[in-house]
């Protein structure tokens, strides 16, 4: 039997240079989650083709552990270039291909990101019809956290 | 790429005497200590040997030392044990259950022996600690019962290095048996009705001094792989006539409390470990080792930012670092320092299967945030002023993209 190490290259990779971090300053929708027995905090940012509903950009913020910050990364790829359809339904199968295995105790962290997809997805639905647009988000460590 | 060891509290490496000590046990000299043949005979020897030096190291007898599998086969025994040959005194029905009282900061096997006596039908006191991570002797005494038949506070912690008071708390276990037996008609308090006092000395064995008659304990753990011996080898000292049963049977091995054919190399390199560690060039290494760590505290705290340290300035072990910091989580501190080619450890148990913040740093009263951002670094022999720079020019830059990441900022 091979025992995966518990960060793989791929994750290690992406952990320590990941492609989609930050703020997309005007961004369409905007997902905030947490988990709150791993104290994982995930921040997901997409620009929308309004025409297609398809997701152009994506980008992220996370406090957490290498996986939570590679997974993060990954799945803002992922979801580039797809219908919000086909967005939610990018999970940690999907993922695990593109990084490698996820350590069993790490599969929550896929599954807050795909929380994180799925949340600024309805924050866009919910705000595209009115005037203002989207602004002024939080940071992501300010955001509800009880002290 | 050179690699820094910092993470001592976690295991050490043998060290090259204990080795060489063990290794004619494992071919030459490879007899049962039961056998009464030549071969066994010398294997006995060699685990009398061993026992010697622990007795020499506690201030005990060599009958009282119980060699184990780990240390945390000797917290199960001394807890597990002693509750189960407690004779509790007659009291109103419903109080008749055995109490223990231990602290909220307790290493898992303490932690976990606790509650498993608790779902037994015991009662369990776990002691809140102060801030800093210190159990309240004042607390301990009002906590103290009829029915209280042990007491298990660890002597330093694992995660925080915070040095409870072990005396004082023995002092205070002594005087209410003490004012226990004046109750008693006879005046002589049967063994088994007395409150029991042990302590889990796995991490304070390296620096503190262990001695059973000065710390007042009735019941002593140690571990041979935290202070330079091999893995599989623990020890229990338990005080002549105290009540304990064992929780592994079958022939009667270690004066019937710990059945199995004895880890003769291991626990030779046990013996040697102790007597290594007594070493006067090891005394004075020790304090090179609290140098390298005050070096690292004021540092940490002074050049990174939101950064503060878990546990007590003063009442520390030598070699514990634990810091949090804001926006940064443990585990991908870690995980990043490692890249760098320094081994340290989170505070936190997500690592070990467990996604909760770490029990011991909420016990302080931590928010969630900051025990997830904790960082634990232990020092030991191989460490270097060196390795300590290295760490000092990493580390901020480390926390900086972290918080980047997470949008601190």
């Amino acid at each position: 039997m091979i025992i995966e190490p518990y960060y793989s290259k791929k994750i290690i990779d992406r952990f320590l240079h990941p492609k989609n971090l930050g703020k997309i300053k005007d961004a369409d929708g905007v997902g905030d989650t947490q988990n709150l027995r791993c104290g994982d905090l995930m921040k997901i940012y997409i620009k929308v083709d309004k025409e297609k509903e398809i997701i152009k950009d994506a980008k992220f913020e996370t406090f957490g552990c290498g996986h939570a910050i590679a997974i993060s990364d990954m799945i803002c790829d992922l979801v580039k270039g797809k219908t919000f359809e086909a967005a939610l339904k990018v999970g940690y199968e999907a993922i695990a291909d593109e990084i490698g295995p996820i350590p069993p105790v790490k599969i929550h962290c896929a599954r807050l990101a795909q929380a994180a997809i799925k949340a600024a997805i309805e924050d866009y639905s919910a705000h595209s019809r009115s005037p203002e647009g989207r602004q002024n988000k939080k940071p992501c460590l300010s955001a509800g956290r009880k002290k | 790429m050179p690699k820094i060891y910092l993470d001592y509290a976690a295991t050490t490496p043998c060290d090259p005497k204990v080795l060489r000590a063990m290794l004619p046990y494992f071919k030459k000299d490879f007899g049962n200590p039961s056998s009464i043949h030549g071969f066994g005979q010398k294997a006995l020897n060699a685990m009398s040997e061993a026992r010697e030096a622990l007795a020499d190291f506690l201030g005990c007898d060599a009958p009282e030392i119980v060699f184990t599998g780990s240390a945390t086969e000797a917290d199960n025994l001394a807890i597990l044990g002693t509750v189960k040959a407690a004779k509790i005194p007659a009291l109103p029905a419903g109080r008749q259950k055995p109490h223990i009282i231990t602290s909220q900061i307790e290493h898992p096997a303490v932690l976990e022996s606790c509650r498993e006596l608790e779902k037994r039908g015991a009662e369990v006191t776990y002691l809140p600690v102060d801030k800093d991570g210190l159990v309240q002797v004042l607390e301990l005494k009002k906590a103290l019962k009829p029915n209280t038949v042990l007491v298990s506070i660890m002597y330093a912690n694992n995660e925080i290095g915070t040095i409870q008071p072990i005396q004082e708390i023995s002092e205070a276990i002594n005087e209410y048996n003490i004012q226990k037996t004046k109750s008693v008609p006879t005046g002589h308090l049967p063994q088994g009705d007395k409150i029991l006092f042990h302590t889990d000395a796995v991490q304070a064995a390296n620096f503190l001094d262990c001695d059973v008659k000065k710390l007042g304990v009735d019941l002593l753990t140690l571990s041979a792989h935290k202070i330079y011996g091999p893995k599989g080898v623990g020890a229990l000292y338990a005080k002549k006539g105290t009540l304990i049963n064992p929780v592994i049977y079958g022939g009667g091995h270690e004066r019937g409390l710990r059945s199995g054919t004895e880890n003769v190399a291991g626990i030779v390199g046990l013996g040697q470990a102790v007597k290594e560690i007594q070493s006067p060039n090891y005394k004075i290494q020790n304090i090179r080792i609290r140098q390298f760590r005050d070096k690292l505290i004021k540092n940490i705290l002074k050049n990174i930012e939101g950064s503060r340290l878990n546990g007590s300035l003063t009442q520390r072990l030598p070699n514990n670092v634990n810091v949090s910091f804001e926006g940064a989580e443990g585990e991908a501190i870690v995980i990043a320092l490692d890249q760098k080619g320094v081994a340290t450890s989170t505070g936190s148990a997500c690592s070990s299967g467990s996604l909760e913040p770490s029990h011991v740093l909420m016990a302080l009263g931590l928010s969630e945030e900051t025990a997830h951002g904790s960082l634990r670094l232990t020092l030991g022999r191989t460490n270097t002023l060196k390795d300590i720079e290295k760490v000092l020019k990493v580390l901020p830059v480390i926390i900086q993209k972290l918080r980047k990441i997470s949008g601190y900022k």
